[in-house]
């Protein structure tokens, strides 16, 4: 039994890693419709930002500043420069597409090239002294900050989305983009403050993975990137509290499998839960099914 | 377009009555000719620019957001006015369309077709315009409905908003307009005071159908 409540703790921490990425891609999408593939990389980025400001001995609110500033200017740039000029053309959805993973290709090289493919040691921040509770369940210290860090965020982007002009208005585009513009609403500068928010969001996780599992290297936002997507779909693609709680299955499905059958089916079940819910219902837990414009 | 009147826009399915008003909105951009207002080309202008110049459509088929609540809907139809100042409109719209008010907390979505109506009109109004379009503000509605949102459309015309009116509904429409445009496939083929059309033999036997 502590057993299992220890595993939940870690697949809650690991969830929240995966719940922040697939935010971004749930965000983007509900906007523009675009999967944006260079979102997996953002997050790379967020985690060679902590590396850095840890490393130059940066306080810790500090670091975790930049390391979601510098990823939503990330965001923001492969947005103006590569996004924005496909949708001024009207181009295809496709094209956009490929953009996507071309951006991917080159967040992933521009790494390599900057910081050699060789993974590195993430500095160590806090003691690994684990903190005992009831029920012989430990949790580190890591793993509370991502905990707690993660829920302000999370409340934070709820209240906002719910009560901020901007919030409501994200949501009007969403539904409508057409009708929103004849509301007034500014669409470039809502898909900008999509970007920005969800890269920065990312950059956090990128910070925290790299506090949890200290180790770094260029490539790492390739399979979080796509885990964190399958996640976002099997919340509901679109939805805000979709990716939340897709992300949270995901890392503790993952963490029940490694734990009680085998670390080798961890990937599998990952891919395999966004097979069951597809079959079972394919807009997603929360997602509404197509709702088409008459 | 004269200020302070009633203009419709009449003619038949594909005329090009909504290309139109999604030109003057800033939605489409013009092949060729240019949208003034007050004198200053508004042609190249981005849609919420053109807001801000006083213009705000109301579009075919209502298009309110579903997942919103009703006063969400409002609201984002004073988007770019600052603070508190789009309260007063708020009381406003719910004077006009007291059924909103009872439903302000529903999501728009649930509403029947008539309070949609009523909402993307309230919505409208929200940003307080200089110049309203209405693109089919009849569509769908049953008959006493549609006499119900005309004579709102008048009520809010008398409280000194100039409105472009497109419909296909062209015997209610010149029943409030002063002026009219009948079109054709992208061409205006007649144009005159309302009475003028109303006695017009052409439009009398193709869209009034008499």
């Amino acid at each position: 039994m502590s057993q299992f409540l220890q595993q939940i703790v870690n697949g809650l921490s690991l969830g929240s890693i995966y719940a922040l990425i697939a935010l971004g891609y749930t965000m983007v999408y509900g906007i523009i419709r675009l999967i944006n593939f260079a979102h997996g990389d953002i997050y790379m980025v967020g985690a060679f930002v902590g590396y850095f400001a840890f490393r130059a001995g940066l306080p810790l609110p500090l670091v975790f500043f930049l390391a979601m500033v510098v990823p939503a200017l990330f965001g923001l740039t492969i947005e103006f420069f590569a996004y924005r000029p496909l949708r001024k053309r009207n181009a295809p959805r496709i094209a956009a597409l490929i953009t996507a993973i071309g951006m991917s290709l080159f967040l992933e090289n521009l790494g390599i090239l900057l910081f050699s493919p060789d993974p590195r040691p993430f500095p160590r921040v806090f003691t690994n002294e684990p903190i005992h509770f009831a029920g012989g369940v430990t949790i580190s210290i890591p793993q509370i900050l991502t905990l707690a860090f993660t829920s302000v965020l999370m409340i934070s982007l709820t209240l906002f989305i719910r009560f901020t002009k901007t919030g409501k208005a994200m949501r009007a585009v969403s539904q409508d983009a057409e009708a929103a513009q004849l509301m007034g609403v500014n669409i470039d500068r809502i898909i900008s403050i999509t970007f920005v928010i969800g890269s920065a969001l990312a950059g956090a996780a990128g910070v925290m993975v790299g506090i949890l599992i200290p180790r770094i290297e260029p490539l790492m936002g390739i399979m979080p990137g796509l885990k964190a997507f399958v996640a976002a779909v099997i919340g509901g693609i679109g939805v805000i509290p979709g990716a939340m709680l897709g992300g949270m299955l995901m890392g503790m499905a993952e963490t029940l499998v490694t734990a009680f059958i085998s670390s080798t089916w961890r990937d599998a079940i990952a891919f395999g839960l966004l097979i069951v819910i597809l079959l079972i219902k394919p807009s997603g837990i929360f997602g509404s099914s197509s709702r088409t414009k008459v | 377009m004269r200020k302070g009147e009633i203009v419709t826009l009449i003619g038949a399915n594909g005329a090009g009555k909504s290309t139109i008003l999604k030109t003057i909105s800033g939605l489409l951009q013009p092949r060729e000719g240019k949208v003034f207002l007050e004198g200053e080309e508004i042609s190249a202008l981005a849609p919420h620019q053109i807001v801000a110049r006083g213009i705000s459509q109301v579009p075919e088929g209502r298009r309110v957001f579903p997942e919103l609540s009703v006063l969400e809907n409002l609201v984002l139809g004073a988007y770019q006015r600052k603070g508190k100042e789009h309260l007063n409109e708020l009381e406003r719209v719910f004077e006009l369309f007291p059924r909103l008010k009872e439903r302000k907390n529903q999501p728009a979505g649930t509403l029947s077709g008539g309070e949609q109506q009523m909402l993307a009109i309230g919505r409208g109004l929200m940003a307080r315009p200089r110049l309203l379009l209405l693109d089919e503000p009849s569509m769908g509605l049953a008959p006493l409905l549609v006499k119900e949102i005309f004579a709102i459309i008048r009520e809010i015309n008398a409280a000194g908003t100039t409105i472009l009116l497109v419909e296909q509904n062209a015997h209610m429409a010149l029943s409030i307009a002063q002026s009219g445009y009948v079109l054709e496939t992208g061409e205006i083929v007649l144009s005159g005071s309302a009475a003028e059309l109303v006695r017009n033999e052409e439009v009398r036997k193709a869209y009034l159908g008499l």
